[in-house]
Formats: structure tokens, sequence, C-alpha cells
């Protein structure tokens, strides 16, 4: 299939998450926010906002990119680090 | 400290293997770090590589031994509209010869085979190795890095940081602030298998030869930036690069940017029966000279994407190339420094003397206007679809009378909404930022 859903391509990817989350989302600081940039911008869709305007974030099935915190506009409210050696995502026939 | 190398490059990468290679090969103890699991597990490029005698210089007849997919022939620009497009597509038969004008390759591979090139040149390889820090004394010279392991503090003469876009070393050393997101791109990007013979036949290739695409227009959905599709032996590398703010300002997601892209008219028979092999994510730095650090502290150089040294700018999308050069240079400067028994900044200077006087440092100076005119607005949204248009008309048949050349243009611009006194400032500007 060429056209896949978001689903589809994250399963052919081969991560193994760190059991720290290397992404930690500062709730007080996002509750300020009207953009919610780091939820359109993340390309394996792992930011939810929530209807009480909070932000959910999972780091399992992270590329480790650094979109979300360069697209946030919030100072401090995304903190970013990778994570732990050997894990996250490994790329192999990319 | 209990671990002491002459030599710490952090990152594995084509930057950093260079520089371990390089410093090595001088007789230097050298140290190259990679947190992945293995060099080329996090990295993601096109993956086109550019003026490969950089390589060359480095590792003779590397073509032998390098996992390469296929050497490019023909280079295609398309510009788009939702329903069409227009193509400039050059091949050169003489590029299939030596000296290579440039081969697709894919990452894992590529950067696990260069990292095993500077293990033969004498340095020692640690994967799976976050590095945290760097170690300062107290005149905040570097002095080593600190890893995320027990014991984890490593002495260095000189650190090599080759950490890629997010380089928290060159920013935590104080060589470069926060990334701009206006200065930095998203590319999403898809490796689709095809069988062979299917991929030579639909791309009109013959043995080894390969072709890219590159795209402008309407295929990044409104959102700066472009689109690429690269041939391998036997599959596509396809993706959108998108400007970061751009894609927080248009509110879209980059998936679905890459689905429109795969079914706009031009790109959906190209990929056709393809099935998804994996699917990547990187950040790219795209804004050269403007976004670049300083390149040289005490104790310290950054080279690769951690310097900023990608070149995009329409024409150009190149990284490979700038990240060897300047890893090269990196790991000569560090031995040139170590000999003479000095690393502070000023005896470290010689790397970027060195940049300066090569092609890194003179293309990003000669075409540092570029990015932002690549970038900007009308040559996004406007231009692109001028050219199909004015194509469009110009080929077009029916029972109407034929125009002339000056009326149909007359009418498409008038139609873009664009005064021809902005088209006349919009050719100066792409003239300083590519002709003159």
């Amino acid at each position: 299939m060429v056209s896949t859903t978001l689903e589809e391509k994250l399963a052919t990817v081969r991560f193994r998450p760190d059991e720290v989350p290397h992404i930690t989302v500062d709730g007080e600081i996002c509750k300020d926010c009207t953009l919610h940039s780091c939820v359109y911008a993340c390309p394996a869709n792992l930011f939810s906002l929530l209807s009480d305007g909070s932000i959910v974030f999972s780091h399992e099935q992270c590329f480790e990119c650094g979109t979300c915190y360069v697209a946030c506009n919030l100072e401090g409210a995304i903190s970013w680090r990778y994570p732990g050696g050997g894990l996250g995502v490994s790329f192999r026939d990319s | 400290m209990s671990v002491s190398f002459d030599v710490v490059v952090v990152g594995a990468g084509p930057a950093g293997s260079a520089a371990a290679m390089v410093a090595a090969r001088a007789g230097r103890t050298v140290l190259l770090i990679e947190r992945g699991a293995y060099p080329g597990a996090k990295n993601v490029s096109g993956a086109a590589f550019y003026a490969p005698q950089v390589l060359e210089a480095l590792v003779p007849r590397f073509w032998d031994s390098a996992p390469l997919e296929r050497v490019l022939t023909r280079r295609a620009i398309c510009f788009t509209s939702p329903s069409s497009s227009l193509t400039v597509d050059f091949k050169n038969a003489g590029w299939a010869e030596r000296p290579y004008n440039a081969f697709t390759l894919l990452r894992p591979r590529f950067d696990r085979w260069l990292a095993e090139q500077a293990v033969a040149a004498g340095a020692t390889l640690l994967c799976e190795t976050v590095v945290d820090e760097l170690i300062r004394d107290g005149s905040g010279a570097v002095r080593g890095v600190r890893v995320r392991r027990p014991d984890g503090d490593i002495e260095a003469g000189v650190v090599v940081a080759a950490d890629g876009v997010n380089s928290f070393l060159a920013k935590q050393a104080g060589l470069r602030g926060e990334l701009d997101s206006h200065d930095v791109s998203l590319g999403v990007k898809e490796v689709i298998g095809l069988d062979r013979s299917t991929l030579e036949e639909r791309f009109n290739l013959s043995g080894d030869e390969g072709m890219t695409y590159e795209f402008l227009g309407s295929v990044s959905g409104g959102v700066s930036g472009g689109a690429f599709l690269y041939t391998n032996r036997e599959s596509l590398s396809l993706g959108v690069i998108v400007q970061v703010s751009s894609l927080a300002e248009r509110r879209v997601r980059p998936q679905d940017l890459l689905e429109g892209f795969k079914a706009h008219p031009a790109v959906a028979p190209l990929v056709r029966g393809g099935r998804l092999i994996e699917y990547s994510a990187h950040m790219v730095p795209e804004a050269g000279v403007r976004m670049m650090p300083r390149l040289y502290g005490d104790g310290l150089l950054v080279a690769g994407d951690a310097a900023g040294l990608c070149f995009a700018v329409g024409l150009y999308l190149e990284g490979i190339n700038y990240a060897i050069a300047s890893g090269w240079a990196a790991g000569e400067a560090a031995a040139a420094a170590l000999d003479r028994g000095r690393t502070d900044a000023q005896a470290l200077a010689a790397y970027q003397s060195r940049l300066e006087q090569g092609f890194v440092l003179k293309d990003f100076r000669r075409y540092r206007s570029a990015p932002r005119f690549v970038m900007s607005e009308r040559l996004q949204n406007v231009y692109p679809g001028l050219l199909t248009g004015l194509a469009e008309q110009v080929l077009r048949s029916g029972p109407e009378p034929k125009r002339k050349l000056i009326s149909v243009a007359r009418a498409e611009l008038a139609r873009a909404g664009l005064p021809m006194s902005q088209l006349v400032r919009d050719l100066v500007d792409g003239g300083r930022a590519f002709a003159w």
C-alpha cells in the first residue's frame, strides 16, 4: 500500500523506549498556550490536547527529531533530552 | 578522571566519523561516541550524497566497499500546482563514470560503514552512549565530556561536537542560542519498496543509474518547504521537508502533507504499487549562515549539522558532503592544535580558516541570501503556480485563437495578483541569491 495511516507508518519503525520519558511537558505553562503547535507539528502525533486544555504526551514512539520543542512558543514548556544510550528510535532502512 | 583521549568526537554521523578518521590517522587517540545502537540508527537524510570527491580523498575508491544505492545521472526539478506540474529534467550519462557526481544511499547502512572506516584508522567507537554535558575547567575551557553511564567522565584534549541539528553541546558551550523555528525544517520521509525492474522501467534507468526529483509548490500543501523523491536500488526515498514555523502556523500535520504529496498527480504514478518499508522524521538546519553558531571555542569544535552546515537553497539540498568536509577540517585542526600543545580557541581557529578556504564556507557565504529567498511567500506559493499556469496556457489547445506569449504572461501575472514591479523586485532578489 502506498497510502498509509500514521499507525501503519509507525508500525514500520523500531523503537526501544527508555523507561524514563526523555521529554517532559510542564502542564502549568501549557495552560497559557493557545497555539498547541506541538500537537500539530509532531510527526508521530505524540501530543494530545485534552478538553480541559492540558497536553498529554507519550514518548514511546518518538523520533527524537526536536520539532516539538522548536515549534513550542512558550519557554520551558517542553523539556527535552535524548533517551538513554541505545534506546529510543533505531532506523534500519531509511 | 580515569579515561582520557586526545580527541573525543560526539556523534558518529558523517561529520563525526570523518573527524575521528582524520584525527586517528594523524596519530591521535580518538574516542567516537554514538548514542544510537549503531552509527546511523538516529540519522535520516534524503539521501543524496553530492560531491563524493570529498570522501574519495579520505577513502580512495570508497564506492567499491561503501553501501551505496545508485549513481545519480539524472536530476529533475518539478514545479507543481494542485493538478499540474512542470519539470526540468536533466540527464548526463557521463555522471555514471568517475568522478561520480552523486550517489543515493541509506543512512543507517552508510553511516555504519563510514564509522567502520574511522575504526580502521584507529579510532575507538563507543555506541549506546549519550553525552549529557561538556566538562569544563575553571576558565570555561572544554576538557572532556560526561556520558550517561556510571563513572561517565571522559577527559579530552579536544572535543568535536558532531551531535547533529539539535546540538545540545554547542548550545551548552554558549556557541549558539535556541534554535529558531524559522531556521529549521522538519523532514518526514518514507522508504517505499519497488521491485528493481519496475523501478528501472518507471524511471527510465539502466544498471546502477539513479535519479532525484525535487518538488516545489503545492506538493507541500501550502506550508513553506518542498518535497523530494530519490531512487534507491530497489526502493524510493521520498518525503516532504517543511519549515517548522510555517508548519506550526498552518496547523497541519506532517504525515498528512506526506500523504498529500504521494497523492499528487505528478507523484502518484511514480509510487504506485510500492509498499512502505520505513517511515522516518528528522529536523534539517536550513538557514545557512543566518543560523551558524560560532564554530569553535576553547577545546571545542562544532561540525556537520550541529554547525548548521546543511546547504538547502532550492536547487541544492546537500549536507553529507559538508558534514564530511567539516569533520575532516575539525579532525585536522584538533590534531594540529594538540601537536602544538595548545587547544584554546585561538589555536583551534585554523578549523574555521580551513572551512573558509575550501568550498564549505565559500558556498554558504556566496549563497547567504538564498535560504530566505527560497522560503519567501511568493517563491513558495505564487511562482510555482505561475510557471505551471504559463505552461498550461501555452500548451492547451482549443477552438479559440492562440494568444502570443506576452499576452499569456500578462494574463497569468494578473491572475496570480502579481504586479510587474513585484516580479522585477523578486527577479533582482533571486538574482542576488543565485546569479551574481
